[in-house]
């Protein structure tokens, strides 16, 4: 169910920024709806169906098609199923967060297949942006943090660091030239790629002006922003060892050995160095090491949340 | 809305005595809804039903890829119970449920009541819900019937009547507590104003009802567990509600095991014994090993453990013997036999074919009678001879002679009505009441109760499979 969660508003969140990306960028610029594909890792089988990818089938694709795991009505009736399947066990607010996000998609998605060309979703990501996080909030506020909230808060780190690490590897063309200096002309997109993230005002915040180095370091290193990798590793590992009972310097488990040693190794990273490697090679050694721990989970837990992932490929 | 044009018919309405007049308890209320214009219901009404959908108050239709999924159709316009009826209730469904609990113990014991030849020893054998591998069961503090939930109707003179007992899972008592939610938030004043008793206590009852059954003196609290079909049953959103409300653990059957002479659950850290299982399937699905061995819903070996006194089920297997409708006509002699008493709610008539006499009586009279099979629900198994074809009829007396053991007839009612919202309008509709009782420490009756509503014209059919839907019922305070 927290996977899923996240996975919906992470898919809401990448189309409404592509959306406005799309509006900003001047024409003859290259479409920013193949990148948004891309993020998915389901090009192949957007490509088989749809061909091109332009505003309109992705949309669609991303938005209302059932028969896409990872679309946000998709997302959200697999959610659903689950909260329905636990009933028990989350709290009325709880499940009721849930079914009142699929109700409303669903009734968009009626409202889309009457008349599509009338109106474009865009308000609904807004709305399935803020149903998903007022979902996180319920959770937090109204159920005891026990084992089954630490599953949930795994399942929905474990989910978090992957769309981060799809990002990065969707946008590293723009990360992975040589010099840190952003020229002017990138600053829409390097904008655009740290709203992809909610990372933008916080980036602000935290390093001031658009650097290469400090996007990459904010991304993938920073200890308090809540969508980088390190965060989502360190706290997901938290939430394993307050399941098992294990201290946290303990490892008990192949389970718990993946994750610590996945967090040490960000721990003490540098950003030159992942660049040395280059980051595609970076990202997609996190992302296996990453299904490695879901994995380990898997199966030291029967109640860990199997979710399909977005299929793994992730060249470019 | 004016009720000027409200007709009530010929049959007992509960909100008005006469067109115009409403009753004592219903002043505020008819008062209330006189005062609203049309759009104003209609727009309560449809809250009403988002708020249904929105808090997952639905059927579930399994196959189809989205899931189809309905509402229980639900009326804004409440039910009324004064003070007074419900008192009479109240003692009258403690007293049948006090006999019905000694009958079934009786049964699967020493069979007194058989030896007095008050109930046909026959009748009882012959009953298809009557299970031998009962015999002898003593269950904790000789307690069956936990959950009750017992049909009543009210004919054209306004008098209460039983029309059954459901001893085994009775299921609804969910919409009882959800529908009130509703209600509230719909008609916040006149609620205030009427005075409702409040259903809220339901699940802390049924949780003390269930703790109460453990007979170990120990300073741990109890481990009680719901135990559900699955998600695909059509009561599991009823079933995860009140494992929810009480805060027990929702099993199916493969989560529990018997082992060490207990049953079992298994949980992340490993097995948890369990003491007290409020089950929600039927008593041939509990174990394999005793009854179906076809059952893959249940717990093999469970029944050792029940009959070892190791684990308590709620309710007890074997209640059925019970609330067949054979059986049901012997309700009123149960009472005079084990209380001493009288009974203070009435059975409707009913005719037992398998007495010659009133066999005889039945089929001179199939177009007058309504003639129900011994072990079927949901309205199957029926003839309405008023309404039935002389061929219908004649089906029905065939299968009567054949099998006489199998039916009983009974007059056909004219069931009360209560004003219903159907296409804009206000309608008297006919309704049932199904009030819940919980034997614990004490037999306890729920101020309240799911009223079942016939939304088609004209129908009693009150089954949701049917047209039914439900409403509120307010019963007073004073």
């Amino acid at each position: 169910m927290n996977r899923y969660m996240e996975r919906t508003e992470n898919v809401a969140r990448f189309v409404d920024v592509s959306f406005h990306l799309a509006l900003d960028l001047p024409t003859g610029a290259a479409s920013p709806w193949g990148a948004l594909i891309a993020t998915t890792g389901d090009e192949e089988r957007f490509t088989e169906r749809h061909g091109v990818p332009e505003q309109r089938s992705v949309l669609r694709f991303l938005t209302f098609d059932r028969d896409y795991p990872s679309s946000v009505v998709s997302c959200l009736a697999s959610a659903r199923e689950n909260a329905l399947r636990s009933r028990e066990i989350v709290s009325s607010e709880v499940w009721q967060s849930v079914n009142e996000a699929y109700l409303m998609v669903k009734d968009a998605e009626a409202a889309f297949a009457t008349a599509p060309e009338d109106r474009a979703p865009y308000e609904l990501f807004a709305a399935v942006k803020k149903a998903c996080q007022a979902f996180v909030g319920t959770t937090y506020l109204t159920m005891s943090h026990d084992e089954a909230w630490h599953f949930g808060r795994m399942g929905r780190l474990v989910e978090r660091a992957d769309k981060t690490s799809r990002i990065l590897d969707v946008k590293s063309y723009l990360l992975d030239v040589p010099g840190s200096r952003v020229p002017g002309s990138d600053e829409i997109e390097w904008a655009a790629l740290l709203k992809s993230a909610s990372a933008f005002e916080m980036y602000r915040r935290r390093h001031g002006g658009l650097d290469r180095l400090k996007v990459l370091d904010f991304l993938v290193l920073d200890r308090k922003f809540p969508r980088s990798i390190f965060y989502c590793v360190r706290k997901a590992e938290r939430s394993l060892h307050a399941i098992t009972g294990t201290p946290l310097d303990g490892r008990a488990s192949r389970a718990e050995r993946e994750i610590g040693r996945l967090h040490a190794e960000l721990e003490f990273a540098e950003v030159e160095e992942i660049l040395s490697q280059g980051l595609n090679a970076y990202i997609s050694e996190f992302q296996s090491r990453l299904n490695a721990v879901g994995d380990a989970i898997g199966e030291s837990f029967f109640m860990y949340e199997e979710v399909p992932p977005a299929s793994s490929s992730s060249e470019e | 809305m004016r009720f000027d044009q409200y007709d009530t018919g010929d049959f007992f309405d509960e909100m008005f005595a006469a067109a115009g007049e409403p009753r004592a308890g219903a002043a505020v209320l008819a008062r209330r809804l006189g005062s609203l214009d049309e759009a104003d219901l209609l727009r309560r009404q449809q809250a009403a039903e988002r708020l249904l959908l929105t808090m997952g108050i639905t059927f579930n239709v399994y196959g189809a890829q989205a899931g189809i999924e309905r509402i229980f159709p639900f009326d804004v316009v409440p039910r009324i119970v004064e003070a007074r009826e419900w008192d009479t209730l109240e003692r009258g469904l403690v007293q049948r449920v006090r006999a019905l609990n000694l009958f079934i113990g009786d049964i699967y014991g020493p069979q007194r009541i058989l030896e007095a030849g008050v109930v046909p020893r026959e009748l009882v054998l012959s009953a298809a819900s009557y299970l031998p591998p009962c015999h002898g069961l003593r269950p904790p503090r000789d307690i069956w019937c936990h959950v009750v939930g017992t049909d009543l109707v009210r004919d054209r003179d306004g008098r209460y009547y039983v029309l059954e007992d459901n001893l085994r899972c009775p299921s609804g008592v969910s919409y009882v507590l959800e529908n009130r939610r509703i209600m509230k938030r719909t008609f916040p004043q006149v609620f205030e104003d009427s005075q409702v008793r409040t259903v809220d206590e339901y699940p802390g009852r049924l949780l003390r009802t269930l703790q109460h059954l453990d007979r170990r003196a120990s300073e741990r609290a109890p481990t009680a567990v719901l135990l559900t079909p699955g998600i695909h049953n059509s009561a599991y959103f009823e079933h995860a509600f009140l494992a929810q409300q009480m805060g027990i653990e929702l099993v199916e059957g493969r989560d529990l095991v018997v082992s060490g002479g207990f049953v079992q659950m298994r949980t992340t850290r490993g097995l948890q014994r369990v003491d007290v299982i409020y089950r929600r399937i039927d008593d041939t699905f509990l174990d394999p090993q005793t009854f179906r061995p076809d059952s893959l819903l249940g717990v093999p070996g469970l029944m050792d453990v029940v009959r070892a006194g190791r684990v308590a089920l709620a309710n007890a297997p074997g209640n059925g013997v019970a609330d067949d409708k054979v059986i049901y006509a012997y309700v009123p002699a149960m009472i005079r036999y084990y209380l001493g008493e009288d009974p203070i709610l009435p059975n409707v008539e009913t005719y037992v074919c398998a007495d010659d006499k009133q066999r005889a009586h039945v089929l001179a009279n199939l177009d007058k009678l309504v003639v129900k099979a011994a072990n079927e629900s949901g309205g199957y198994g029926m003839l309405v001879g008023p309404q039935a074809t002389p061929a219908e009829r004649a089906v029905f007396a065939t299968k009567i002679q054949e099998n006489p053991r199998n039916y009983i007839a009974q007059p056909m009612l004219g069931l009360s009505r209560v004003p219903t919202l159907c296409d804009g309008q206000l309608e008297g509709r006919h309704v049932d009441l199904r009030p819940y009782v919980l034997y614990g420490e004490d037999i306890w009756v729920l101020p309240g109760g799911l009223t079942r509503v016939a939304l088609r014209k004209g129908s009693c059919v009150v089954n949701s499979s049917q047209g039914g839907g439900s409403k509120d019922t307010w019963v007073l305070r004073a």
